[in-house]
Order: structure tokens, then sequence, then C-alpha cells
């Protein structure tokens, strides 16, 4: 376990209140399993005292260079987005539990359905799985167009069904509108999203294997404050915590 | 002895830094971190009787300079605590202070008789203070009487020094710790997390699922350092100060205002590495006031020095 300072070397708005930061240190060559998350340090004093957990989108090992997509929605990931490059990012991580890519095999099918600020994770895991020659599919839902990102670099990897809330974009509806003819070849399915999202692709799944990661607001990020925690009928205490025993469980573990 | 060093009731510490209660679970996750035996001590995520599942998330929301939190006392229940949770702690060798806490008298003092028990805990810290709990908590820690009936009977079965933890959440704080100081309690843990809320303004609902919840952070250092200043002129048990407290600088501060040792709670959640950093510092800071040992800190603010400290 770590806490790294990252330089930022851009923190961009790539959509409505969506930024794009991208951070370099070496604590990035740590950052290497999809799903991990960042708890991250927003402000310079103590007004805004809590980290935010923020999954990690893409890492480039090589150059040491980690990227974040974050909605700046509150004043601390407001502060966050004021930053400027060069600044110090003080980090936590990589946290967490990432996906499981075994379980998919080489000729087999991934399905990677992602909600609004749960898309992010989704390109590191997309990534991984192709270069491991999984034929990967993308689900991607957002409000309206104007909230949409990284549509683009999404279709570099895989087919990309974009769902959007008002139809400006894609499919009108939800990502589980969607969901209904990518299930006929039984891909494995990985989720990302609020939580009534994640019900819902479990629900529509049907039985697949799959994995889901869940968002909840953190105190401690490494599970020492049981603020994030979740109920699962599959472990004997009774829950799970969703920093450091997930955020990423598998499909049917946890009660949504 | 060294020069950090703090002796109280059953609590014989190289330092006078431990984790405050709820803010470090049973410490195998920050002992991930860090080696736990540079602690001056431990306490521990609260035990009642039986597993206790907390209430609905979300739990926690931020608020200026601090946190509200509403977990709800989740833990595995007692005799889990002692089997699986106490024993990875002993390889540490530091003093633990084990929080009790229940939704009745008789909850408190059965737990009080299993954990006060074990050779692994060094005292007890009795809660009478969570605000997050429906049944027990801060009922027996907002009247005098019961406080003190609580105190009196759980000293009865506990083979360890008993420190109360009390509550902010009262109209005079003086007066509770002299209850319970009459009840035989042993010293008094000082604060508990005053009761808030916070509410989205675009829908008008409260963050968290509980609606209340506990302050805790640098905002309530003040409140923190005011209630130890006023109670410990007027009970002579020692005090394990706690609020807000991040820093080396807050723990000199707090002890000052009559503090004996000093427990760091969110603290922990912004710096995994917050405990260890000021324990490193501290003695910095006593040489650039001219103090030998930071004993001598404790109740500062309203104790005549012999030799004045200016001419030190």
């Amino acid at each position: 376990m770590k806490k790294h300072l990252l330089r930022i070397t851009s923190n961009t708005e790539i959509a409505r209140n969506i930024f794009e930061m991208k951070l370099t240190g070496s604590g990035v060559s740590l950052m290497t399993a999809p799903g991990q998350f960042l708890h991250v340090s927003v402000g310079k004093d103590s007004s805004n005292l809590l980290r935010r957990p923020l999954s990690i989108c893409d890492v480039d090992l090589d150059r040491e260079e980690a990227t974040l997509l974050y909605r700046a929605q509150g004043d601390g990931t407001k502060q966050l987005s004021q930053k400027n490059n060069g600044e110090m990012v003080d980090v936590l991580g990589p946290l967490g539990n990432g996906f499981n890519l075994d379980t998919v095999d080489q000729n087999k099918n991934a399905l990677l359905i992602g909600g609004g600020i749960g898309v992010p994770p989704l390109y590191y895991l997309g990534k991984q799985l192709k270069s491991s020659g999984v034929q990967v599919t993308f689900i991607l839902g957002y409000q309206s167009k104007e909230d949409s990102f990284y549509v683009e670099k999404f279709q570099e990897i895989g087919e990309t069904i974009v769902t959007t809330v008002d139809g400006s974009q894609g499919q009108k509806g939800f990502v589980t509108d969607a969901m209904e003819p990518c299930l006929e070849d039984e891909p494995v399915i990985y989720s990302v999203g609020p939580g009534v999202m994640l019900k819902a692709v479990e629900e529509r799944a049907g039985g697949l294997d799959g994995y889901l990661s869940l968002e909840e607001r953190m105190g401690c990020g490494i599970g020492a404050c049981f603020a994030c925690v979740c109920p699962t009928e599959t472990r004997q205490s009774g829950y799970v915590k969703i920093c450091s025993d997930g955020p990423v469980f598998k499909m049917g573990e946890v009660v949504l | 002895m060294s020069r950090l060093s703090v002796s109280l009731p059953g609590l014989n510490m190289k330092n006078p830094i431990l984790p405050a209660s709820g803010c470090f679970g049973f410490g195998k996750e920050y002992a991930k971190w860090y080696d736990l035996s540079l602690l001056g001590g431990i306490t521990i995520k609260a035990a009642t009787l039986e597993g206790r599942f907390g209430n609905p998330t979300p739990r926690v929301a931020e608020t200026e300079s601090g946190m509200l939190n509403a977990i709800g006392l989740q833990n595995p229940g007692v005799i889990n605590i002692l089997e699986n949770e106490l024993p990875a702690l002993e390889p540490y060798n530091i003093p633990i202070l084990a929080n009790i806490a229940g939704s009745t008298e008789e909850e408190y003092i059965e737990v009080t008789r299993q954990i006060s028990a074990s050779p692994l805990v060094s005292a007890v810290e009795l809660n009478i203070s969570c605000p997050n709990v429906k049944e027990g908590g801060i009922q027996f820690g907002t009247h005098y009487k019961s406080a003190a009936d609580l105190t009196r009977q759980v000293k009865q079965v506990s083979e360890k020094p008993v420190y109360v933890k009390l509550s902010p959440n009262v109209s005079n704080i003086v007066e509770m710790a002299q209850a319970v100081e009459a009840a035989g309690a042993d010293g008094l843990s000082m604060i508990n997390t005053l009761i808030g809320m916070k509410l989205d303004w675009r829908t008008g609902k409260p963050i968290l699922a509980n609606k209340t919840g506990g302050l805790s952070g640098p905002a309530i250092k003040p409140v923190a350092i005011r209630m130890i200043y006023e109670v410990s002129q007027k009970v002579s048990l020692p005090i394990i100060g706690m609020g807000g407290v991040s820093t080396a600088e807050d723990v000199l501060e707090m002890m000052s205002a009559g503090a004996s040792a000093v427990a760091v709670g969110t603290a922990n959640f912004v710096n995994p590495y917050v405990c260890p950093e000021i324990i490193e510092k501290l003695p910095d800071l006593l040489d650039e006031i001219g103090v030998r040992n930071i004993s001598e800190m404790t109740g500062r603010s309203f104790r005549q020095w012999k030799t004045p400290l200016s001419s030190r």
C-alpha cells in the first residue's frame, strides 16, 4: 500500500463537467489491474478533507502515465478540475481489487457495460481483454450527447453501442435496453455504474458469468472505517467492504 | 522512559498517540501501511455482544473541514473480536484500549466482562456517546444518572481500568464528567462526535441514510479543546483527548488543554501515515518550546509552572 505524489500532465474538460486528468510519477507502475481505483486528495487545505475514490481509466506503463476521468460535481471535484499542469496530486493506491480477466477465454466474448461516470474503468479493461485475444463489445450509457465521452476511443477497441436517456446520441433509453441482442453468444459481462443500473444489468444477464464494480461514498478507502459496505448473502460476515473487498464483485455475490 | 512516554491507568504508552475508536478498524488495515508498534496504543472499533451490520449507506458525508458519519457500530461481536481480531495485534506489543458499546446495561456489562478478561486488552473505553444507534449509545451518555449507573456496573465486572467516552452533545459536560468520576471511572475519553446533518440542496433530502450523523474532523477541535480545558480542571481523572486532531501541533494544544494522551481519528482517513508522522514530529516541537518531557504539557493552559515558561 502506497501514497504517491503524482504530477498533472493534463486536466481538461472532455464533456459537460467530465474531466480527463493525466498523472505521471513512479507510482503509476503499480497500476496494472483494471478496475482498481486511486483515493485522491482534492483540496489544498482541510476544507475538503476526504479523498475521492476515482477509478483508473487508462495506464501507459512505458510513459508512467495514468488517466483518470471524473465528473466535477461537488466542491471537491470542482477544485480538482481547477488544478493546472505541473501541480502535484496526492493519491493512495492503487486500491481495491480489479476485474478478473481469467474468466473469459481467448475465444469467448466479453460485454462491457458502463453508465455515466462508471464508464472510465471499462477502457483499461477493454484494452487488456482485447490484447489477450477476447472479442469485446461495449454498451455505454449517458444522459445525453453533451454528457458522452470517449466513444471514439472505445470504438477503436471493439463494437460500441451508445445509449442516451434523451435519445440525442445512439439508442434512446438505458444500457439494459441494448443488452438483449448482445447476450446471444453468452459473453462474460463486466459492468460499472450506479447501483440501480447494476441491479438491472444483473437481472437482464439472466445467470451469465459476470463482474460488477460498485460505487459508494467512501471514508478511508482501505477497509478500516466501514463506510462503504454492501450486504451479501454469500459470505458469513453478511457484508463486504466495497473499497477493500471490491470494488469489483462477481455477479450475484452482493445484494444490490 | 523516553521523553514522549506517558502513563495512564492501564496504559503505559511510549508516546501519547493512539488512533481513535472506529477510525482504525481493528488495526490490520493500517498494519499494511506501517509498523503499528510505532504507536503509543490502539483503540479498537466498538464491540457489542452480537455482531452488528450497522446502518444503511451512504454512511459518510463530507462537510467543511470535517465529515459526518453514521456507521452504526458495525462489528463482528465480542467473541469474534476476541478470537480473530485481537490476537493479530499481539505482535505489536502496545496497549490496547477496547471500546465497548451496547443497547442495554446488560449488554455493556457482558461485553466488558468478556473483553476485559483478555490479557491483550489494557483498558476498556465505555462508549456512551455513539450518536448513530437507536438504542443505547448516547442515551446512556446524556443523562448523568444513567451514565453514572452504567459506569458503576461496568466497573464492578471490569478486570481492567475503565475510561468513559463522553459525548459533547450535553448541556454541561463538567457535570457529566463529575458524575462518572464519582461512579468510579478510571479515566475519560473526550470528545465523541457532535450530532450533525447535511442535506442535498437539490432534493432537500439528507445525504446520510441515517439522516443524522456524528461530526468529526478539524471543525470540532475548538469544541474538544474547550471541553477538555473545562473538565480537566474539575476532575482528577486523566483524559484521553480527541476531536479533530491532525497534526503534532494539535496534539500539544490538546495536552495543554488537559489531555494526558491524544487520540487521532478522522485524520487517519486523510493520511494513513498521520499517526507515525505526528509521533516523529513531536520531539522537534518540544525542543522548540524548551520542554523536556511531553507529560509536562498536560494542563499547561491552566496549571502554574514552577518556572515560568518564558525563562526556560
